[in-house]
């Protein structure tokens, strides 16, 4: 607390804990791959299990969250020099909050059957710790561009995972892929696909494929070098 | 957080004076709180037509599908004990109960259905149940709302078959697990008991309560 510091940060490495700079697709590409939210940093397990027994259920979600985390990481990047550090948790919370909230009365009135499925899962995004991590960790100390390209990264990254886990469990568990038939009718569906047992053995195989893949390339670049 | 500026931070066991009045942070939070309600205010009124319209639809679709499309329905109003045609006044129409009569197209009754919903195996199953109050013989039911495991309970709602197994019993019906053509039984789903007996109840329980106000309302004249 020297007196030199200026009372507001007027550059991102003023402020503590803040993202190492880089260009913009990096920031983007981070979620997606390197960083994934469910894959590498297992957040956001609680809704990948839960609503990703059909695919339109698995993409719904996705959709939502990332819509909630664009919504939330601009505001909270936006107003990130007049929110006291001291409520920065609740007012994080209030944002996000009233973007859950928005996007549940959207879905439900624009698309019915989906909120039906969906049912108590959407308000739940509102503890999705991946929303609040990225307002924490990212938005909250850099310039709105980059909150926003690491909120679409992030997003399209959890809606990936999502995605992929309720094809498997679908096409298994119901012999069917967005509600259409695949195998025919001499499929006998693996219901426990689409029961919770299913979705911690896709989502385990998941983790287990890309541990793989994050150790060998991490091998490779060791082997490259050396 | 181990950056270089990470030793800005308080050493632990000092408390660092606050740097911001707590008038601040209330102003923070209530301008914030208040921005947030006339936001969801704004975004509850503009979606409320369209989401009430989803549930009139789905409920005129279940009274439809129950009924089996009958020309007309007319709706009666439950007012203490009683049925009435007139709705009551004074309040909101989507909170009183009803019931819906279908008529085919001579204009003799088919059936009524009302709305009727019990715990299920995960959550409440709400249901459309059709019936004919005279003779208290169904005519099918229909799924409103339900949360039953997807693949086994849920079937209450998927499998045509569980649903169609209803028509023309007459209540009150008992589950069994074999195939059943005697009018007193159903054959409940396999992997699904809890979410069967929970609509068979549902069912008879609805047909108990609503027979005598349909029958009162049929005497009077109504």
């Amino acid at each position: 607390m020297t007196a030199t510091t200026p009372p507001v940060p007027t550059d991102e490495p003023l402020v503590p804990g803040a993202p190492p700079p880089g260009p913009l697709w990096l920031d983007v590409w981070s979620g997606i791959a390197r960083n994934n939210p469910v894959l590498v940093q297992m957040l956001g397990l609680c809704p990948a299990m839960a609503v990703s027994n059909s695919l339109p259920n698995g993409l719904a979600m996705g959709l939502a969250t990332t819509f909630v985390l664009l919504c939330s990481s601009f505001l909270v990047s936006s107003l990130r020099r007049y929110i006291p550090s001291e409520v920065r948790l609740a007012s994080y919370i209030l944002i996000i909050a009233t973007f859950v909230t928005v996007a549940d009365l959207v879905l439900a009135a624009g698309f019915p059957e989906i909120s039906k499925e969906l049912g108590p899962f959407v308000p739940l995004i509102v503890v999705n710790c991946m929303i609040l991590g990225r307002a924490e960790a990212f938005a909250g100390k850099v310039r709105p561009g980059r909150a926003l390209a690491d909120a679409f990264g992030m997003g399209v990254g959890f809606t990936l995972a999502i995605s992929t886990i309720s094809t498997v469990r679908e096409l298994l568990g119901s012999g069917s892929l967005l509600g259409f038939d695949v195998f025919g009718p001499r499929f006998e569906p693996w219901v426990f696909m689409v029961m919770p047992p299913g979705g911690f053995l896709t989502l385990g195989v998941m983790f287990l494929v890309m541990g793989w893949h994050i150790e060998r390339t991490a091998k490779r670049a060791k082997e490259k070098t050396a | 957080m181990s950056g270089p500026h990470a030793a800005q931070a308080a050493p632990p066991g000092v408390t660092a004076p606050p740097s911001v009045p707590s008038s601040r942070l209330l102003m923070t939070l209530g301008l914030g709180g208040a921005f947030a309600g006339l936001l969801l205010a704004t975004v509850y009124e503009k979606t409320l037509p369209a989401i009430q319209k989803h549930a009139d639809e789905r409920i005129a679709g279940a009274v439809n599908e129950v009924l089996g499309h009958p020309g007309r329905v007319e709706t009666l109003y439950l007012i203490g004990d009683r049925l009435s045609r007139t709705p009551p006044t004074g309040v909101a129409l989507r909170e009183v109960t009803k019931a819906y009569v279908g008529f085919d197209d001579q204009d003799a009754r088919t059936g009524v259905a009302v709305e009727a919903a019990e715990p299920g195996f995960a959550d409440e199953v709400r249901l459309m149940v059709g019936f004919d109050p005279a003779t208290r013989t169904l005519t099918g039911y229909a799924v409103l709302g339900q949360k039953e495991t997807p693949g086994l309970g849920d079937k209450i709602e998927k499998d045509a078959k569980f649903l169609a197994r209803f028509k023309g019993k007459v209540a009150p019906v008992k589950g069994v697990k074999t195939s059943s053509t005697d009018p007193g039984t159903v054959e409940t789903i396999t992997g699904a008991t809890i979410s069967s007996r929970a609509v068979i109840q549902i069912i008879n329980r609805a047909v108990e309560q609503w027979q005598p106000r349909l029958l009162t309302f049929d005497k009077e004249g109504g």
